[in-house]
Order: structure tokens, then C-alpha cells, then sequence
């Protein structure tokens, strides 16, 4: 059930697909993701991009298709979805930090109680995490009282305290004023840099430039193209794609 | 120098300007009166009107308390504390007020905040009932139980008392208090009897000592039950939510002293044949907390529903297990919210427990009840139940302000720093 290292594709997303009720939310959608690899999923609202990274590590349940991570299948067996949540870490459009809890127990609950760290080691790794993500002074802080980008980046502190191979982020900065987008997409620059596997949903079309090794546009639930920003931004294909970056472009 | 308001430009050119001091009738005692009372002919008639009626309530209640006759509750004192608790062995309720006030102490000195305010109730009590002579031996107790709780507030201040141990210490109180009270451990049916004084069946307890047992068992146990049943009525599992639905809605659905009465007449049939007969203490405690439990999963339940989606799934994507999802993220966030809420319903259940002196259970109101068919006041013209039910009124009173009080400053602690 371990991860086997040689292997190049950590995400494997084969023919997934997912219905809510009556509603075709997913259309076998496949994709692979290589280790190191920064992929970026673009694309309107209620196109499924949200909806699919969520099914890499099982907050939405898909209904048939197979997803493999790090060489351990996403089955409906609760060890393997909790091996595939241990690998990957979520950063979500609205933060989602636990309002009850400050920066510092925020970013150690799972170490300690997942992972089974000793406390002190815990908050020493939690304090280098604030420090990369550049907000060490906030640990003894409660979210309130932190603004949207300063949570956003303790959200990511937290998620990589876990030790994760992937991480996935969510709309990371459609719920931040304009002023803070900054500093959130440059920890995700950092990151990208260290040779962290990311698999990002975002409409900001300057990250993709500039960090995507590959950009992934959907509609209708379904993948419409996939290529280099270059690529992408220079020579789409499909009408569907050139109308979507004709759009978001203006 | 006012605006030109018809210029395109205009430049304030005394600016800035002095301030000045507001008119007479806006502030001081003139100004507040104006403003809450007599800020219109119909708040003036309002204001006036309440006066005169709160001059009437006022004197003549102090007038008839000034002239009552206290006689029956100052001789019946003992008969209210514990009821007909047998004089040679009050030794016995008095160790539990001890260990509960060295437990109050140490609390207060280890976790502060809520504990520390019903410890300063607690020690406020105990004082002035060591004050009051109701009688040597008892002022001493309370003395001494006032002496541990601040010995217990010392130690927990100044010493790193574990706290996983100080509840379990809690925990164990409720077992021992009923050890304590009753002599021994009696369960013949067990084969387990063993006491180290003479045995004092629950039929003898009574009083406020009663009153708070069934409502510190009440409270105690209710919580978890009904932590969950809410919980359980959030399952996935269509049998697991059928049953706590159905328990809830069932239970709601009846009066309390129906289910006391339930408890008295029906409760062996719930029961293995071989448990024999439980008193009438253990089936009150049962109805009690049974009814309890379901509103308060009701309660929990909203608390449950505010906690948004997203930090169930923060913790799912963290890896976070089912226990530990619940403990560390979502139960904390869900009863911060409802404490208003829980402490009301205990509240509430506090004052409950005297329905169980209808069902032959001699707690405080029942005490009042035969304290006043004592034939002692039979001369006193127009009884005595005014005086009795004021103060067994008073001492409800007493403590429900406490908790009260005690929940007001924990929402306000926890509420802190907080969004």
C-alpha cells in the first residue's frame, strides 16, 4: 500500500466521473500528475474544476473511474482514504482554519494526534512553517484576529506541518481583497520552487504564466484542452478555450 | 461660520473649530432622566405609574417580611439541609461537602475562570453559614469546608496539578458521594455488601442535600447521553437516527412527572428480573435524566448545525479521525455555541427536581410541605406557608443565580479573541 518512489505519476485520474442526483458534475475526466509537477486548473464557474480536486482526496465522493495516489488506490476502504489524506494537503477558499484554536494549535493538532509527534517537536516545525510563510510573530494569535491573506497562509502552514507530497489548493485567493492576493501566491511560489507536487484551481492567470508546468482548462465537467502556459496563452486550440482566455483577458 | 451650501468651493476657514459643551438637559442626572424616563407624555405616565405600584409592592413586602414569622424554617433547619438524615451519622454529608469543596478549590486554582467564580459562591455560602448559629458542630464544618476549599485554591495555583486527574477526581466524586451518604456499598443481588457505618437507605435523604443530587446526577449524566444523541441523530446510519430521533421526539413529547410517574410503576419492566427493586432515588435520577438528555441533544444539535461545512473538511483533509474530528474541532465549536442554551436547561432541571416530591421524594419542596403541616404552627394565625415557600423559593433562587452568573462569565471568556 506504500508509495512507490520510482513511479513518475503521483496523481492518477482515470475516466472519473460523478453525478449530483441527476447532475453529470464530473465527465470522465483523466489526468495524470507527475511528481514535482505544478499543474493549474482553469475554467468558469460550475466547470468541475473544484468538484474534481476534491475527489483526489475524497471530500467528494466519486462514482466510478479509478483514482490512484502515490500508488495507493482511492477505494471506498477508510485506511486508504486516510493514507491518501495524509499525503496530501487542502488549502480551501475560505481558509476553513479552526476559529477556536490559535495559529499555533491550529497548525499542530494533526501532527500530534495524526502523526503521532511529540508536542515540542511539533511547535518547532509549526514555528519554521510560520517563518517561511512569513507570519511567525501571529502564533499565539486566534484566526479572527488575523486578516484574510495572513489566515490564508497559516491555512497552507498547516497543511504542509502534515509532511504532504501534494498539495491541492481550492480557489486559494478568490476570497481575498485584491491587496493580499500577493502575498498568498508568492508562499505558493516558494512552494512551487521547493519541488512541491501542486495541483492549484485559480483564476489568476499571472500564476499560471509564470509557475504552471501544465495548465488544464474544463467546462461542462469536462477536461477541453490540456498544455504548456505557453501554449495556452499563445496558440489554444478548442473555440471553447479561446473564448474562456478572450473573456478573462479583456 | 456655516456653509455656503450654493458654492461650487468653499473652504472652512476656522477650522478647527472648539468643541463645546453639550446642553444642560442632555447630560448628568437631569439629562439621563429625560432620556429614560420622561422622554415623551406616554414614557412620563409609564415612568410615574410604575412608581407608584413599585412603592406598594416594595413597602408592603418589606412590611410583612419585617413581621413574618421565621420560626418554623430557623427549627427545621436540619430538616431542610438533609432531611430525615439520621442526626448521629451527618458526619457523612458532611465529608462530601468537604471533598467537594477541596475539589471546588483545587479547580478554581487549576482551571480559574467558571471554576473560580462558583468557588467564590461556594466560599461565600460556607461563610455565612459559619456565621449564622445553626449550631456548633454544623458551623464547624462549614468553617473547615471554607478552610479546604482555600487550602485546595493554594494548591491548585501554585502547585501543576494534572487536570486529566482532577476530572477523573470529579468523576469519581458523584460514585463516592452516593458511598459516602449511604454507609456502604449495598447490592445484595451482586453479592457485594460492605459498609463502614450503619447503612443509610436513600428513603432517608432529603432536604437542599436531596435536591442537589438529583440535579448534580441529572447534569452530569444527561450531558453525554444527550451529547450523543445528537450526535447519533446526525449519523449516516438510518438505525442509529431512527432510535435517537425516536427517543427525542418520544421523550419531548411527555411531561416530566409523567415519566416520574413512569419510573416509579414502570421501570422494573425495563429492567432485568434479577436487578430487583431500585429505590425510588435511582428511578427519579432515571426519569430525570432521561428527560433531560433529550432536550439537551436538541440543543446540542443546534450547535452542531452552526459549525459550517468547511471545518468538517479542514479536518477530513488533515487526516483527522472520526473521534478525534469531533473532539478537537467540532463538539468545542458546537457547545461553545449552546452554552446559553445548556446552562438555561440545567437551570431549569435544577428547579425540576422538585417535582419529585410528588412522587414521595422529600427534597426541599416536599420538606417545605411537611414543615408546614407540622403541628407546632398550627396557633400561627394564617399558617406558616408564606414564610416557607418564600424561603425554599429563596434558596432555588440561590442557586440558579449562581449558575447563572458562573455561565455569563464563561461565554464571556470564552467569546474572547475569538470570531
Amino acid at each position: 500500500m506504500a508509495g512507490h518512489a520510482e513511479d513518475a505519476d503521483i496523481i492518477i485520474a482515470k475516466n472519473v466521473n460523478k453525478w449530483y442526483g441527476e447532475f453529470h458534475a464530473l465527465k470522465n475526466v483523466s489526468l495524470t500528475v507527475k511528481r514535482r509537477e505544478v499543474v493549474v486548473i482553469i475554467g468558469p464557474s460550475g466547470s468541475g474544476k473544484s468538484t474534481f480536486i476534491r475527489t483526489i482526496n475524497r471530500l467528494e465522493e466519486h462514482q466510478s473511474g479509478d483514482i490512484v495516489v502515490d500508488g495507493i488506490p482511492l477505494t471506498r476502504d477508510v485506511r486508504n482514504i486516510e493514507a491518501i489524506r495524509m499525503e496530501t494537503g487542502m488549502v480551501f477558499q475560505q481558509f476553513n482554519l479552526f476559529p477556536h484554536l490559535t495559529v499555533m494549535q491550529n497548525i499542530t493538532l494533526a501532527p500530534i494526534h495524526v502523526r503521532k509527534m511529540k508536542k515540542q517537536e511539533a511547535e518547532a516545525r509549526a514555528m519554521q512553517l510560520l517563518e517561511r510563510v512569513g507570519i511567525p510573530e501571529q502564533a499565539q494569535k486566534y484566526p479572527g484576529q488575523l486578516s484574510g491573506g495572513q489566515q490564508q497562509r497559516v491555512a497552507i502552514a498547516r497543511a504542509l506541518a502534515m509532511q504532504p507530497k501534494i498539495m491541492l489548493f481550492d480557489e486559494p485567493t478568490s476570497a481575498l481583497d485584491p491587496e493580499m492576493i500577493r502575498e498568498v501566491l508568492e508562499v505558493m511560489e516558494e512552494l512551487a520552487e521547493s519541488g512541491m507536487t501542486m495541483v492549484v484551481v485559480t483564476h489568476e492567470m499571472g500564476f499560471a504564466k509564470g509557475v504552471a508546468d501544465r495548465i488544464v482548462f474544463m467546462d461542462s465537467g469536462e477536461i477541453v484542452e490540456i498544455g504548456t502556459p505557453d501554449h495556452f496563452f499563445t496558440n489554444p486550440q478548442h473555440d471553447r478555450t479561446k473564448l474562456f482566455l478572450q473573456q478573462i483577458l479583456k | 461660520m456655516a456653509t455656503d451650501i450654493r458654492s461650487t468651493s468653499w473652504v472652512n476657514t476656522n477650522h478647527p473649530a472648539p468643541a463645546q459643551k453639550p446642553p444642560a438637559s442632555e447630560v448628568g442626572v437631569l439629562g439621563w432622566l429625560r432620556t429614560n424616563l420622561f422622554s415623551g407624555i406616554g414614557n412620563s405616565f409609564l415612568t410615574i405609574v410604575t412608581l407608584i405600584a413599585l412603592y406598594f409592592i416594595v413597602t408592603n413586602l418589606v412590611q410583612w417580611l419585617l413581621g413574618a414569622y421565621w420560626e418554623p424554617i430557623w427549627v427545621n433547619r436540619k430538616l431542610f439541609a438533609v432531611g430525615q438524615y439520621p442526626l448521629e451519622q451527618l458526619w457523612q454529608p458532611a465529608l462530601v461537602l468537604l471533598m467537594v469543596s477541596l475539589l471546588f478549590g483545587l479547580s478554581a486554582g487549576r482551571w480559574g475562570s467558571i471554576m473560580r467564580n462558583l468557588g467564590v459562591g461556594l466560599g461565600a455560602l460556607l461563610l455565612a453559614l459559619a456565621l449564622i448559629p445553626i449550631g456548633l458542630q454544623a458551623q464547624v464544618v462549614m468553617a473547615a469546608s471554607l478552610a479546604l476549599l482555600l487550602i485546595g485554591y493554594l494548591i491548585g495555583a501554585r502547585i501543576a496539578i494534572s487536570g486529566r486527574w482532577l476530572a477523573v477526581a470529579w468523576v469519581l466524586s458523584l460514585p463516592a458521594t452516593f458511598v459516602i451518604l449511604l454507609g456502604g456499598i449495598n447490592l445484595p443481588r451482586l453479592g457485594v455488601t460492605w459498609n463502614f457505618a450503619p447503612l443509610v437507605e436513600s428513603n432517608l435523604w432529603g432536604g437542599l442535600m436531596l435536591t442537589m443530587l438529583l440535579a448534580v446526577v441529572g447534569i452530569a449524566l444527561s450531558f453525554p447521553i444527550g451529547v450523543l444523541l445528537a450526535l447519533g441523530r446526525r449519523s449516516n446510519l438510518p438505525v442509529v437516527k431512527l432510535f435517537c430521533v425516536g427517543y427525542i421526539e418520544l421523550i419531548r413529547g411527555v411531561p416530566l412527572i409523567t415519566l416520574l410517574f413512569m419510573g416509579m410503576t414502570m421501570l422494573p419492566l425495563f429492567l432485568p428480573s434479577n436487578w430487583g427493586n431500585p429505590s425510588q432515588l435511582v428511578r427519579a435520577m432515571t426519569a430525570i435524566t432521561l428527560f433531560s438528555a433529550a432536550y439537551l441533544a436538541e440543543n446540542v444539535r443546534g450547535g452542531l448545525q452552526a459549525i459550517p461545512k468547511g471545518q468538517y473538511e479542514a479536518a477530513d483533509a488533515l487526516g483527522l479521525g472520526g473521534f478525534d474530528k469531533l473532539r478537537f474541532i467540532i463538539l468545542p465549536q458546537a457547545l461553545t455555541k449552546v452554552i446559553p442554551a445548556i446552562v438555561g436547561q440545567f437551570i431549569g432541571l435544577f428547579k425540576d427536581t422538585s417535582l419529585a416530591s410528588l412522587v414521595g421524594l422529600l427534597e426541599l419542596v416536599a420538606v417545605g410541605k411537611a414543615v408546614i403541616q407540622q403541628p407546632a404552627w398550627l396557633g400561627v394565625t394564617g399558617g406558616v406557608a408564606k414564610e416557607v415557600y418564600v424561603f425554599v423559593a429563596f434558596v432555588f433562587f440561590i442557586f440558579s443565580f449562581g449558575m447563572s452568573f458562573a455561565s455569563r462569565k464563561l461565554e464571556s471568556k470564552l467569546g474572547f479573541g475569538k470570531r
